[in-house]
């Protein structure tokens, strides 16, 4: 069960020390959880691992593939791996990795992604996967989440270092707005109604709720229904549960921090279409571009993935 | 090594040589000289150095074995068949639709194979982590992995080995089958290897080089590498690709070979006759 603490303005912790002080909280209690880093433990906070539980933190430096194949062979001695690296070299660059040594040797790999899509902010466009979601998802019986917040990055670590597989956790390094009050539970493969509404079908997943949410409100008060789904389990997808909400919608949005193509975007045009659900549907995401520089901020708004880019393309939708 | 050692484990040798050929012979095709040229390593491992137990081949304790050079899975399977792992009849449903013998190892297929391998590279950062996690737990079990000298030319392999070198990890043994060819030519031709152990020895290793035909030297230099401390470990295996079978020896393009014409068919069975004459009432 979840409730919403959105009231509360002040972040309450970067996701990656939501991410490392779960680990190392795991770790206390779990003997076989490690962890590795390819040399940056200070950007991505690991080293704080390394000073809690130094014989469970291996660095194997800037070489992301052995990290991965490393894992892949702690895992065959039973111990449950979780690495880290930016998002672009912790899927693209090690693809075939994760497929076969991760997945094809059905091993288990929890991979952490940091700073997807826009949020890779200075780092630019060399540092930039808007591609991560679409990789991950083509090998088989991997699960893909995405963190709104730190209290539902906390459960997803908490709850895959229970699973068995290759497991792919998307999130910005940094502090992000609070959607989710302290103690909020999940389901994994089901996605949140965080707002209910009548007219549109809102789908999104990660930090970018907190901006969906903001554009709901706001159409709100313009007369505007807006239902809200967190689908932080992008894969499996909780297909039951778009083709519940869908009913009675006049148009259907997705909006990903990602390409339109191979997230959340071209999976609800999948469902769509294969269950003949005649609703427009609107995807917004990255079409066709690279990665650029700026701030976090500077991006969002240059890919179009702000509050008032929501209530543009929904009131477009509507042909208010 | 002592005599009867010497013996058992030549035999083992001879019948993963034949072995090797009849399956590839059987189904027509496959990575001959590649699987020919570790089957001394292999009877080594199998036959003398390591820890297991075929009827219970997840047992906890074994000694684990990982072929990063993945297409020589013909070579490994006959091994394993010789050792007790399955029956030698299912080595000719090599490559067969619905086999447990897939052209390169699986291991949620192959009873034995403890690593999937395949993707070059791959697999020797897979026997690192092995080996690291085994260290972690303060077990005394060995790791053994075969890297091909084509396969150097993957760079996974160098991060993999900077990885080993790095944490001198001493339950790891890593052998290079310096056998000189791959795919498209020599590695002289494709991508100039220059001196492997040289450059292990500056990656980190302690490192020997022996002939990969030298039953007894091969066994000799595990010996070696085990009583070694410090550093971590490396054998470069000096051989030829298609080792054991003059034909294949000489043939030019031997990493995959089709079997469809008279003179590889004579030459595959007058090696099968020799080496069952060889093997006497035991083949």
């Amino acid at each position: 069960m979840f409730t919403l603490d959105r009231e509360n303005k002040k972040p309450r912790r970067d996701l990656r020390m939501a991410v490392v002080e779960t680990l190392i909280d795991v770790m206390n209690t779990n003997p076989n959880v490690v962890a590795l880093e390819a040399d940056l433990g200070d950007a991505s906070g690991f080293n704080k691992i390394k000073a809690a539980h130094p014989e469970r933190f291996i660095n194997v430096g800037i070489a992301e593939a052995n990290m991965v194949g490393v894992a892949a062979g702690l895992s065959l001695i039973d111990y449950v791996p979780f690495i880290h690296s930016f998002g672009p070299f912790a899927s693209r660059r090690v693809f075939d990795q994760l497929f076969l040594s991760g997945g094809y040797a059905d091993t288990t790999i929890n991979v952490y992604g940091s700073d997807p899509g826009f949020n890779a902010g200075p780092n630019g466009g060399t540092h930039t996967t808007f591609e991560d979601v679409a990789l991950i998802k083509m090998i088989p019986n991997s699960i893909i989440c995405d963190a709104a917040d730190d209290v539902q990055m906390e459960w997803i670590v908490r709850e895959l270092a229970k699973l068995k597989g290759v497991h792919y956790i998307r999130g910005n390094r940094k502090a992000v707005r609070n959607v989710y009050a302290q103690g909020s539970t999940f389901n994994l493969g089901k996605g949140n109604v965080v707002k209910e509404g009548s007219d549109v079908l809102l789908i999104t997943a990660g930090q970018i709720l907190s901006d969906a949410l903001d554009a709901a409100e706001l159409l709100q008060e313009q007369g505007i229904s807006v239902e809200v789904i967190d689908m932080f389990t992008i894969k499996p997808f909780d297909t039951d549960l778009v083709l519940e909400k869908v009913k009675n919608k006049k148009v259907i949005v997705t909006f990903e921090n990602h390409s339109i193509y191979g997230g959340i975007g071209s999976t609800v045009a999948e469902i769509l279409a294969e269950n003949t659900v005649n609703v427009p549907l609107y995807r917004m995401g990255v079409d066709e571009r690279f990665g650029q520089v700026g701030s976090q901020e500077y991006l969002q708004k240059e890919f179009n993935l702000t509050a008032s880019d929501v209530i543009d393309t929904i009131k477009r939708a509507l042909s208010l | 090594m002592n005599e009867m050692e010497m013996r058992k484990v030549q035999l083992l040798a001879d019948k993963t040589r034949l072995d090797v050929l009849r399956m590839l012979k059987h189904i027509g095709y496959g990575h001959v000289g590649g699987s020919l040229s570790i089957v001394e390593v292999l009877a080594v491992l199998y036959g003398k150095q390591m820890r297991y137990d075929p009827k219970n081949p997840n047992w906890s304790e074994r000694d684990m074995f990982v072929l990063s050079k993945g297409h020589s899975g013909p070579g490994l399977y006959s091994v394993l068949a010789n050792s007790g792992f399955f029956d030698r009849e299912e080595l000719l449903t090599l490559n067969a639709g619905g086999t447990n013998l897939p052209s390169h190892p699986d291991r949620l297929k192959v009873v034995g194979v403890d690593m999937t391998t395949g993707s070059l590279g791959q697999g020797i950062s897979a026997a690192a982590g092995m080996a690291t996690g085994l260290a972690m737990r303060k077990k005394d079990q060995y790791v053994y992995a075969i890297v091909g000298d084509g396969e150097l030319n993957e760079g996974q392999v160098w991060e993999a080995f900077q990885y080993i070198a790095h944490h001198a990890l001493h339950n790891l043994i890593v052998f290079i089958d310096a056998n000189k060819k791959q795919l498209d030519g020599t590695t002289d031709e494709v991508i100039k290897q220059f001196d492997i152990a040289k450059k292990m020895e500056a990656f980190g290793f302690y490192t020997q080089t022996v002939k990969g035909s030298d039953i007894e030297a091969i066994d000799q230099a595990i010996e070696k590498a085990k009583a070694y401390e410090g550093k971590a470990l490396c054998i470069v295996l000096d051989g030829i690709k298609g080792a054991g079978v003059p034909y294949f020896e000489t043939l030019k393009a031997n990493h995959s070979v089709k079997f469809t014409n008279d003179e590889i068919n004579q030459a595959t069975d007058d090696a099968i006759a020799k080496l069952e004459a060889k093997i006497g009432g035991a083949n």
